[in-house]
């Protein structure tokens, strides 16, 4: 089990290494190290000697790939690719081009992140599961109908419809909610109630759908024709035996989601002001902060991994016919 | 081009399957689901207005005197527009409501005797025809209305009229009896169904053609454009966006799936090296990145994009490009799970041992066993990537902002959202053409699903 | 069941744990309400603070509260008026010929060599309490000489425990002038002050080679390297030697550029270790204002704190007639600052700021062209007033036309559009015409700005009120007001250019233009369909190529666009300030200058060198006129508008008056915050029904649920 961890990790270095010279190749080739300069010193009196000055600081007057000029296995090493690439394998962000520890930012950006998406999935998770088994359990009737109608009509709707709508219900109309911001602590809560609905509600369409037909194929099998032979009733079989069996390809498709919780999303944390990764990144990419984009391409792609990972070994805490190789 | 492309091959699939009775039987099925034929039309009307918005063409300008070259105008129409003619060109000033006579906003009106007044000015062309526009305006309204109505009863009627006919001829019944087999939905078709689909839809064409020749159907927007044209205009690059993204992955996800399937070792390690370092890589950024190139590249080569909306379909076709790079992978795991399962069959172990090529065998034994997977997939990824592209407009890297689309209209829509009293036109066409769409599009999928997938069967 | 009602449970209770005193949707803590604050917004985060470096003007709202430069402008007075801020009295300066000899004050331009200001400063301004200012009994300096392990438990400034203070000093000033030439600051006016500040230039390569020596992470000293362009004289007097005349200069000596720094905070904040903590003076600076910032978190807020040491300051007591009567000098001579703390929140978005101001949670707002309709009408007089719906909310208006200009520039470089042939200065008239800026300004700004005239907005000296100061290439002066030329005479105009409908004469080739823009707004899209509809009025088709930012400055420098859009926002109230963005020395195009249509007339550069260091006065205004009749010939520009500012205040927000030019008013505002809680209550009653009707449509939909439930069960028990 730890050998097959190991490895997969071991596994995983190739591919960081490819996430690494995609996003580079991509940057240098849409801005070179001259424009980001002047994106960054502003658009008054702008000397060539300010932006060369701005390249040395940063080391971007190096070549990209291949230094020609240096020595030996210098020749490698002393390029910006080099340079940049080593440091995030140790989670050495280094600073933004605006001079800021990327880490630190990453490190308070974080938890307003988390604070949305945790309770988007667990909630969310919840609603879902308890809708689809609504639906199981009143399938084939027009409870059911109304309910895959209704989803499908849900996930028809673009998630930028949900944000705007509740925005300007919950907050403008009924005063329940700031429309926008964060705060730390306790005062956080009324700032993450909205987004943490809106993000619920806009899942309910695909989520529960896709559970219903789950729970259904569950229910369609062998033993629980046998427990309802026994004579026991719907509502126990469903919860005693469809319940627990079906939670199995549940929580392993959701497992893999767990990692990426910390990026955040992207849109609904622009529009509701809130201090995360998504916005982070949103903004760097408008701002072209290439060491931002770079280190928050890096941590997702680790994020991904170890979300494979995980499903990994939750396919084997479940299941113990499973032996990882 | 790439979307007759796609219809062509549409068409001679169509023609394969005609032939081939086993490939004919899920399609039967569908045929037989009525909430699969009532989104399949919707799909179709949708599809109709893409297409003849998609064949472009400049019209030329007339013959100066002095030279005998003809030159063509730099802007580029399609049939689309011309057909919807006016509506392309009854600019107002700015917003009007649905239906409004009056601009939305007050101006400062010089009065004829000099002075000055700030009142809703009369608009260009919506209900310009109407000498007393407060007091006609419902009556005119009506009047319209009840004569698209009828001129869509009327072609209602001729085309039931036809199709009994028709399902008499086929049938072999007596026209009469074919009516009852249509009214009491005892035909494996659902052409109830059909009918009142298709009916609702020529209903809603003729007044939508009757009521927008006289007045904004759905309001005009900041600049005096009409709603109702910039939305039908939308379908276009919803459509572009849906469909050229799955032609532009399929061959990558067909070939490098099955491959990575059927040959395993070396070449499966590589290609699933390869989905798995792109599908790390969080998509919005990548697509950012590339949406930036492009741009770097257009500026570098501006002599070869020189009409506005040469630009624009350019920028369409790149984001439909790299929106296929980064959803090809999910389809590729498929494949190769499936190939996997293939390879270890009876029948492809026997055409191994008989000596047949590699190739032959993926195109002749594996490709026609996986292809059910792949119609269903790309039935499911079609409404979702009509949702991102809405998405990706509001992060600023979706379509080129001078083309029209959903995302666009939306993202436009959210300072409208702020107005008081609100501009909620603009959004409210964005949100129902897009709903209708996405909604059709979903439950076309499933009933695609049900009726393909083996496990159902 | 159990499931949903804890779902909802736990969605009611932090709601009803958050409210109590403050309505459910106020932004701020509770314990907040009442207090003397004012809540504002920044919406990108300053990048630099320190003031060596800071430009732009998000940065400003906070340099300029915490940093005392020697001059200021008056806050009430119009036209602008440079008073002392930390300086004893407004400097003059001393000219001297090439020889050193002084020279009388009214000497011609060509004959001084330099000009000398000698800074008198008040004594006793102490700095904000600071760590690096902190000493210990022996009044060593605590914090200078800072390990590893003692940064080890330090995050930001405020994790030091001492602080400490001193009295600011001309010394201060002295150092921030060399600072200007810091190998490792890019300040931005660097490159203008080295061509006035005598030896700044050579300076900076001093600085360069000394950093050079300088082992890895060592502090360059810069006291150890005299500047001779500005000098100590005393404790409380320093000099700056000008070459030349440059008359311009006070203004600069307003902005935070000058303002004073003290070494020790360089020396603290250079450390190691420091900067990988953020704890620099970009972050955190350190200013004798009125305000300091105590709270730097540019993902969320920013707060500026009264400072305890600042030395105090009256509010002035004689203002513009009218003042007195819109209760500006109410508090007149009443000691500064009024507010205790100044909340900025990060707030990206315009529609969420617009609806927390309407909600009460923020003090001032501006006006969005779509929010304009709900905020303003404009009386018959043409009078702009707040909306009958405002005016219930006690909310008010202020209107001042801004120091700025939005234009189209043709690049005078390019083939068809450029140079000086009649028939691209035809061509380029023909446009100008074309393009209906009133138009614009009514859809795109509701009337708020002004159709320019030429580069000079009014307001400030050299631009001409009235017939005289139209541009009557494309206005006639009609009814005692400017009216632009109809349509066909740009039709007229084309034709002559060789153009007849938009064709080229001689091979009826269509003439396609090529506008650069960089648009990414959700308006920026009914923005090009406007400027495309006002280029087919006269048949010419625009080709709008949209870009990035980065890509827009390259084609500018490289020269390879042909029209463009660009906007310049004034430093300081000369003209100087305008003109030289139309002079030929000072293009874009291989002079790196600000110069974007790259404009280069002879003429023109020779008055404007005449023009430059004039004193206002009539020989200065006819030279203007006569460079604006030259440019307005010539046409490099469409002049564009000159947009008015339009800002909102609630009823509580007091003593304001918009002054365009200095940012450091925070220390004139008076708030009622007992008004402010009270109509924030008011405006923000929660509305609960809908939830109410949301359970009970729930409770209605479980009935017939359980029953049919009940139903099932029934059956299947038969």
């Amino acid at each position: 089990m730890i050998q097959y961890i190991i490895r997969r990790i071991l596994y995983a270095i190739p591919i960081l290494i490819g996430v690494n010279l995609i996003t580079f190749a991509l940057f240098f080739v849409v801005n070179t190290p001259d424009n980001m300069a002047r994106i960054h010193l502003g658009m008054k009196h702008v000397t060539p000697e300010a932006v060369a000055k701005w390249k040395h600081e940063r080391g971007y007057d190096k070549p990209l790939l291949w230094n020609g000029a240096a020595q030996g296995e210098k020749k490698a090493t002393d390029t910006i690719f080099f340079e940049k690439s080593v440091g995030m394998f140790a989670f050495d962000f280094g600073r933004s081009d605006e001079g800021r520890d990327i880490a630190y930012d990453i490190r308070t950006r974080m938890w307003p992140s988390l604070a949305i998406a945790l309770p988007v999935f667990v909630i969310g998770l919840a609603v879902n599961v308890t809708f689809a088994m609504l639906m199981a359990f009143f399938r084939a009737t027009y409870v059911d109908l109304a309910g895959v109608v209704l989803c499908v009509a849900m996930m028809s709707i673009s998630g930028l419809f949900y944000i705007i709508g509740g925005q300007y219900l919950v907050s403008k109309l009924l005063h329940l909610t700031p429309i926008s911001g964060f705060d730390g602590g306790f005062n956080a809560l009324k700032f993450i109630v909205l987004p943490v609905v809106i993000g619920v509600v806009a899942g309910i369409g695909t989520g529960a759908r896709w559970y219903r037909t789950i729970f259904l194929e569950e229910t369609s099998r062998d033993y629980v024709r046998t427990a309802r032979a026994k004579g026991l009733s719907e509502l126990s079989v469903l919860f005693g035996h469809v319940l627990k069996n079906a939670m199995i390809p549940i929580l392993t498709g959701a497992v893999v989601v767990i990692p990426l919780l910390f990026m955040g999303s992207l849109i609904s944390e622009s529009f509701f002001g809130i201090p995360g990764l998504g916005s982070y990144t949103i903004d760097a990419i408008n701002a072209q902060d290439f060491a931002i984009v770079r280190a928050m391409v890096f941590l997702g792609s680790v994020l991904y991994i170890v979300g494979l990972i995980l499903t990994d070994i939750s396919y084997t805490l479940v299941d113990p016919r499973i032996r990882l190789e | 081009m790439l979307l007759f492309l796609l219809l062509a091959g549409v068409a001679f699939y169509a023609w394969r399957v005609r032939r081939r009775e086993h490939l004919l039987q899920p399609w039967r099925r569908l045929m037989r689901s009525r909430s699969g034929m009532a989104s399949a039309v919707v799909l179709l009307a949708f599809v109709a207005v893409g297409v003849l918005d998609s064949l472009h063409f400049r019209l030329p300008l007339e013959r100066q005197a002095n030279n005998a070259e003809t030159h063509y105008s730099p802007e580029v129409l399609s049939v689309f527009d011309l057909l919807a003619g006016p509506l392309r060109k009854q600019l107002e000033k700015t917003y009007s409501a649905p239906f409004a006579v009056h601009l939305f906003t007050k101006e400062t009106i010089e009065l004829p005797g000099g002075k000055q007044t700030r009142d809703f000015p009369r608009l260009k062309y919506g209900g310009a025809h109407l000498r007393d526009p407060v007091a006609d305006r419902a009556a005119d309204i009506a009047v319209t209305a009840a004569t698209g109505a009828l001129y869509a009863l009327v072609l209602c009627a001729v085309m039931t009229a036809l199709l009994v006919l028709w399902l008499a001829r086929r049938r072999g019944v007596s026209p009469g009896a074919a009516w009852m087999l249509i009214r009491h939905g005892h035909d494996e078709i659902p052409w109830r169904t059909l009918l009142a689909t298709i009916g609702l839809l020529i209903l809603f064409v003729c007044l939508a053609a009757l009521l927008s020749a006289k007045y904004h159907l759905l309001g005009t927007d900041k600049v005096g454009q009409d709603v109702f044209y910039l939305a039908l205009k939308s379908i276009r690059t919803g459509l572009m966006i849906g469909t050229l993204t799955t032609l532009v992955m399929l061959p990558f996800a067909l070939l490098l799936g099955i491959m990575a399937g059927y040959f395993r070792g070396w070449v499966d390690d590589v290609i699933q090296y390869t989905y798995t370092t792109l599908s790390s890589i969080p998509g919005v950024l990548l697509i950012a990145a590339a949406v930036l190139i492009l741009q770097v590249y257009m500026d570098s080569n501006q002599e070869m994009f020189d009409t506005v909306a040469a630009r624009a379909d350019i920028r369409l076709l790149f984001l439909c490009i790299i929106l296929g790079v980064t959803s090809w992978t999910g389809l590729c795991r498929l494949l190769r799970g499936e190939a996997l399962k293939l390879r270890e069959m009876e029948f492809i172990q026997a055409a191994t041992a008989f000596g047949v090529g590699h190739f032959r065998i993926i195109a002749r034994h594996i490709l026609p066993n996986v292809m059910h997977i792949v119609l269903i997939s790309i039935v499911l990824d079609f409404s979702g990537l009509v949702l991102a592209e809405a998405v990706l407009s509001y992060v600023g890297v979706g379509v080129d902002p001078s083309m029209q689309s959903w995302g666009n209209m939306i993202n436009g829509a959210r300072l409208e959202m702020a107005r008081e009293p609100m501009v909620w036109w603009s959004l409210l066409a964005a949100f129902v053409f897009m709903f209708v769409l996405v909604l059709s599009a979903n439950l076309f999928s499933d009933r695609v699903r049900d009726a393909f997938d083996p496990r159902v069967r | 069941m159990t499931l949903l009602l804890r779902l909802t449970a736990l969605l009611v209770l932090p709601l009803l744990a958050a409210c109590g005193a403050s309505p459910w949707n106020s932004p701020y803590p509770a314990a907040d309400a009442g207090k003397n604050i004012t809540y504002s917004s920044f919406a990108d985060k300053p990048k630099h603070l320190d003031p060596a470096q800071s430009y732009s003007s998000n940065e400003i709202t906070f340099t300029a509260q915490i940093y005392e430069p020697p001059l200021q402008y008056h806050y009430l007075k119009r036209p602008y008026t440079l008073i002392p801020l930390a300086a004893a009295e407004l400097p003059r300066p001393l000219f001297l010929d090439a020889q050193g000899k002084a020279l009388p004050a009214g000497s011609a331009p060509e004959k001084i060599a330099f000009s000398v200001y000698e800074i008198r400063i008040k004594p006793g301004m102490r700095y904000q309490p600071h760590p690096a200012f902190a000493r210990d009994a022996q009044g060593n300096y605590l914090y200078h000489n800072l390990k590893a392990a003692d940064l080890s438990r330090i995050y930001k400034l405020a994790d030091f425990p001492q602080t400490g203070t001193r009295e600011l000093v001309a010394a201060d000033y002295v150092y921030q002038i060399k600072r200007l030439a810091h190998p490792r600051l890019n300040s931005p006016i660097f490159g203008l002050m080295s061509e006035y500040i005598v030896g700044l230039k050579a300076y900076s390569q001093t600085l360069d080679k000394a950093q050079k020596d300088l082992p890895p992470g060592g502090f360059l000293d810069l006291s150890r390297f005299p500047l001779e362009g500005a000098e100590v004289v005393d404790r409380y007097t320093y000099r700056v030697k000008l070459k030349g005349k440059y008359p311009q200069f006070l203004y600069w000596l307003a902005m935070p550029f000058f303002a004073p720094v003290p070494a020790e905070a360089d020396r603290f904040y250079s450390q190691p270790g420091m900067a990988e903590k953020n704890i620099t003076l970009d972050w955190y600076p350190v200013g004798s204002g009125p305000y300091m910032l105590t709270v730097n978190d540019p993902n969320r807020r920013m707060v500026l704190e009264r400072n305890p040491n600042f030395h105090g300051e009256n509010y002035p007591s004689e203002g513009e007639p009218g003042d007195a009567a819109a209760g500006l000098l109410r508090d007149a001579g009443k000691p500064l600052p009024f507010i205790d703390k100044a909340v900025f929140s990060l707030e990206k978005e315009s529609i969420p700021y617009w609806n927390k101001f309407l909600q009460g949670y923020y003090d001032a707002s501006g006006i969005t062209s779509d929010s304009f309709d709900q905020a303003v009408r404009v009386t018959t007089q043409g009078e702009a007033d707040v909306t009958d719906m405002m005016r219930e909310k006690g909310i008010r208006l202020q209107t001042a036309v801004t120091a700025t200009n939005y234009y189209y520039g043709f690049n005078m470089l390019d083939p068809v559009i450029g140079g000086f042939s009649e028939r691209a200065r035809k061509l380029r008239q023909a446009i100008s015409v074309a393009i209906d800026y009133e138009e614009f300004i009514s859809i795109f700004a509701n009337g708020r700005g002004i159709p320019a005239q030429g580069p000079i907005p009014p307001g400030i000296f050299g631009s001409r009120e009235g017939a005289a100061g139209i541009n009557p290439y494309v206005y006639d002066w009609v009814d005692g007001r400017p009216k632009r030329k109809p349509v066909e005479v740009a039709r007229k105009l084309l034709a002559e250019a060789g153009y007849p409908e938009g064709r080229d004469a001689q091979t009826g080739k269509p003439l396609l233009l090529y506008l650069d823009i960089t648009a990414s707004g959700p308006d920026d899209k009914a923005r090009l369909d406007w400027i495309r509809k006002q280029f087919q009025k006269i048949d010419l088709q625009l080709v709008v190529r949209n870009t990035d930012y980065n890509r827009f400055q390259d084609k500018i420098r490289k020269g390879n666009a042909q029209i463009f859009h660009w906007g310049w926002n004034a430093d300081y109230p000369d003209p100087e300030n305008f003109l030289f963005l139309l002079y030929g020395p000072n293009a874009r195009v291989g002079k790196e200058g600000e110069n974007s249509a790259n404009y280069d007339n002879p003429e023109f550069n020779r008055l404007f060198e005449q023009m430059k260091n004039m004193d206002n006065g009539p020989a200065r205004q006819n030279i203007i006129d006569a460079m604006l009749r030259i440019a307005r010939h010539d046409a490099p520009w469409i002049w564009g508008f000159h947009p008015k500012q339009y800002g909102l205040y609630h009823a509580w927000y007091q003593n304001i008056k918009p002054n365009l030019m200095a940012n450091n008013g925070l220390k004139y505002v008076r708030v009622d915050a007992a008004l402010r809680a009270r109509k924030q209550r008011e405006w923000n009653r929660p509305v609960l029904w809908p939830l109410g009707l949301l359970a009970v449509a729930l409770a209605a939909g479980i009935v017939p649920a359980v029953a049919a439930y009940r139903r099932k069960e029934r059956q299947a028990a038969k």
